[in-house]
């Protein structure tokens, strides 16, 4: 086993000589676009709005031709980029609490730092939070704070939480009720654009053609071997549909040239592609509760497909949306269909639907059992996630095993122990299957 | 009780019903008569008014306490959450909770909320609610909703108990209430008055009564320990007057609380409990009672971290008119570790604390905390900057 510092150089390096998809690049090409846009913004005059992934209503940003810029993204970005840490202690220096969500933190601590973007440039000041409360109570905490550096406007969308499992009329009607009086009216004032719902509708048939490819993309890890990694893969291609680019014909491209390209995997009986190439054996078949670490990203990937171990399905990939529970927006109910999105979304379910959802991933992707990756600073995913791994052991029969690691804070990814954990799982895993041989 | 009790006895019953891991005072009010129910609420908020006016007893749970051994609820949480959620398992594991028939879980955070399905899971027979409030305060809007909202709890609760809530018993049950508010008021006016009169470690004891007495029995405590605090010669000693902070949820240990009384302060406002003064007002008992309760909640409710303020301008405003209103010359920030809601917030009120040149400190504990000797280090120093460099 290579050392950490090793083990990054050598996984970059090997990055470099893997040949990127037409897809890899296009989604390259649409994410530096848009950081453009957004740095960009001071001397074009284009207005920027601030929103979250879950709940995120990119179609109807676009309406008033506001830029979107999504903190927890930036975040994930500084993570990868290992400047996350630093943003964290700046944010802890100046009094919030070790305690609480290190998106939070490295948001903050990047505008302390002069916000920069990954291109280098200084990201601008919002000209609104449109504050989607979807799923995760520090959304609330979090907008509150950026709007005390920022002095912006701010409005609040309040998606009521499936508690009973399921969702009412007076839930729906509420969400576009706000949309209507005060979500609607906020964004023309702040953009000088009026509200066209046809242009509305518009952007909602392209999500939804997207949708359909999309959904294909992560189903087709049912097939053996997978040709997709649907957690650490996954996060890649949940990017355009999830952020500013979800009813834009450049996502429905990119899922185009992805399905496409996952066809010909399929054909020719290859693995996902990793940082180190495809993936050759796949000995194990893991369906991942919990967002990943991004501090250490690679690091963390390489521990599974070392190993042969290859995610068929995640829950972290229906954090902003759950399009293969056979959601698709529709454009003859535009308002409406925005509640149900943002109703729907991964972490707004209750924790039986929770398990209900992974229990059907466990089965219908044929899975060796559960890994839950436990996120020290979301409560949102972690609360809970222990009665999770009880009950889908006892519902199907599947060992699940649980890591602790954090989003973006590279003080709690302990590599030794991470892998240790994993390797005892795959043990526990291959036990499993022998006393289900010898019991045959 | 005739009013006659002295403040001694009084404080001795409520400290038996907090030290009382068992319920047997609400499982004495259950077994009175056949038929009866009890619906536990967690912090921070539910309209009790609904439940009493089920013929029900509303139970407030607030975690385990310092005195619970944690066994079984460990199993469920990782290190890294509060342990409010972890010891209330623990009581419902153990068969503490045995007794109850329904479990309303506010909206307050993520841990509460995903504890409401971990109840579902784990007790199916149970009535468990996900209490879900409007963070949208327009009449049409978040009011209508929330209006929905209080008719479903209403009807889940007519189901459970068999019996139908009529809109004249809601009256009654608001009457109830408002008085219940304006004796926990009087009692906070008096501690801010003349806190020496009324300890936080007994008024503390004393609103915490209300979580497990029928209301009705409360008052009259209330009333009793007013009338006993007012008859009472207590010497006034030289302490500095604190609001303290963000102990709206799991509950510091009774200790702790004596730690920073005894270290120099007096507390003369909190957030303890806040569903005992979460409406400000008397909720009128005209009209309709489900959309008075509504309009309390949207015009005339408490300010807290769980509750979203729409406008920039008011935001944290309440801990300076907690300051001023109280003649607090400074502010304990109490956070339980893990708590995102107060930890999240804190930042925010020591920014408006600042600009009012205000003095304040902070530090974290957790309901089952053992050393108190930092608490009493700490609040003692900061008593003694207040006294020796912020008075003129």
């Amino acid at each position: 086993m290579t050392t950490k510092t090793q083990g990054s150089r050598s996984a970059a390096a090997q990055a470099a000589e893997v040949v990127k998809e037409a897809s890899m690049l296009k989604q390259k090409e649409m994410i530096a676009r848009n950081y453009d846009l957004l740095t960009g913004a001071p001397e074009t005059g284009r207005k920027v709005a601030s929103t979250f992934v879950p709940g995120n209503l990119n179609e109807l940003i676009m309406c008033f031709d506001l830029l979107n810029n999504l903190p927890e993204i930036n975040a994930i970005q500084n993570g990868m980029r290992k400047v996350s840490g630093d943003y964290i202690n700046e944010a802890e220096k100046r009094g919030h609490s070790e305690d609480v969500c290190t998106y939070v933190k490295a948001d903050l601590g990047m505008m302390a730092r002069g916000n920069l973007a990954p291109n280098g440039k200084p990201l601008p000041k919002p000209d609104v939070l449109l504050l989607s409360y979807t799923g995760c109570f520090t959304f609330m905490k979090w907008f509150e704070l950026v709007r005390d550096e920022y002095k912006c406007p701010t409005v609040m969308l309040h998606v009521p939480y499936q508690g009973d499992g399921r969702t009412t009329e007076n839930m729906r009607s509420y969400i576009v009720k706000q949309l209507r009086e005060e979500v609607i009216p906020t964004l023309e004032r702040v953009s000088g654009v009026k509200f066209d719902i046809d242009r509305l509708r518009e952007y909602l048939r392209e999500s939804a053609r997207a949708e359909d490819d999309f959904v294909w993309v992560l189903e087709s890890a049912k097939h053996k071997p997978s040709p997709i990694d649907a957690y650490f893969g996954g996060v890649y291609y949940i990017g355009p549909i999830f952020t500013a680019f979800r009813g834009t014909p450049d996502a429905t491209e990119y899922y185009r040239l992805l399905r496409g390209e996952i066809q010909e995997r399929i054909a020719r009986g290859l693995g996902p592609v990793t940082p180190e190439g495809d993936m050759k054996d796949q000995r194990y078949r893991l369906v991942v509760e919990g967002p990943p670490n991004w501090t250490s990203f690679r690091e963390f990937w390489k521990m599974f497909y070392d190993d042969g171990a290859v995610v068929v399905a995640s829950s972290y990939t229906k954090v902003g949306g759950t399009y293969d529970l056979g959601f698709r927006h529709d454009p003859e109910h535009p308002l409406e269909t925005l509640a149900d999105y943002c109703l729907g979304c991964y972490t707004n379910r209750s924790l039986p639907q929770r398990v209900e959802l992974l229990e059907k991933y466990v089965r219908e992707y044929d899975a060796d059992g559960l890994l839950i990756n436990s996120i020290k600073s979301c409560n949102s995913f972690s609360a809970g996630q222990l009665m999770i791994m009880r009950e889908i052991e006892r519902r199907t029969g599947k060992p699940a095993a649980f890591i602790e690691t954090d989003l973006v804070d590279p003080r709690y990814f302990s590599p030794a122990n991470v892998k240790n954990r994993l390797e005892s799982y795959f043990q526990m895993i291959d036990q499993k299957r022998r006393s289900v041989a010898s019991a045959a | 009780m005739a009013g006659k009790e002295s403040i001694a006895a009084i404080v001795a019953r409520c400290q038996d019903l907090f030290d009382d891991l068992d319920f047997k005072s609400a499982r004495a009010w259950k077994e009175a008569s056949p038929g009866r129910r009890v619906v536990a609420y967690m912090p921070i908020y539910v309209p009790r008014e609904i439940v009493h006016a089920a013929g029900m007893l509303p139970l407030g749970i607030l975690g385990g306490g310092e005195n619970l051994e944690v066994i079984h609820g460990d199993a469920y949480y990782q290190s890294y959450i509060c342990r409010i959620p972890r010891s209330t398992l623990e009581l419902g594991i153990t068969g503490k909770l045995d007794f109850v028939d329904g479990f309303l879980f506010p909206s307050i955070c993520d841990v509460i909320r995903n504890l409401s399905g971990i109840w579902k899971l784990l007790f199916p027979k149970v009535y468990v609610r996900y209490f879900d409030v409007p963070q949208n305060f327009a009449d049409a809007v978040g009011g209508t909703y929330y209006e929905q909202e209080l008719r479903e709890l209403k009807e889940g609760l007519e189901h459970l108990g068999g019996v139908r809530i009529t809109d004249e018993a809601l009256r009654a049950s608001i009457e109830v209430y408002n008085e219940n508010r304006r004796l926990v008021k009087d009692l906070y006016a008096l501690r801010a008055r003349a806190p020496w009169l009324a300890p936080t470690s007994e008024v503390y004891l004393l609103v915490r009564a209300g979580m497990v007495l029928p209301v009705e029995e409360h008052s009259q405590l209330l009333r009793d320990y007013l009338a006993a605090a007012a008859a009472e010669q207590r010497p006034a000693r030289d302490n500095c007057r604190v609001v303290l902070n963000g102990v709206f949820c799991e509950q510091p240990p009774l200790n702790l609380i004596k730690a920073i009384e005894m270290s120099g302060c007096y507390v003369v406002d909190d957030d303890f409990m806040l569903v005992t003064r979460w409406l400000l007002d008397d909720v009128p008992v005209a009209g309709d009672p489900i959309q008075a309760l509504s309009a309390a909640f949207l015009h005339r409710s408490a300010e807290t971290s769980a509750k979203y303020q729409p406008l920039l301008a008011l935001k944290g405003k309440y801990i300076l008119e907690s300051v001023h209103d109280n003649g607090a010359e400074g502010v304990i920030f109490a956070a339980p570790s893990f708590c995102d809601p107060a930890l999240l917030e804190r930042p925010m009120l020591e920014s408006r604390l600042d600009k009012a040149d205000v003095p304040y400190i902070g530090f974290k504990y957790a309901e089952n905390s053992g050393q108190m000797q930092p608490v009493r280090e700490q609040a003692g120093t900061f008593a003694d900057s207040i006294k020796l460099w912020s008075t003129p």
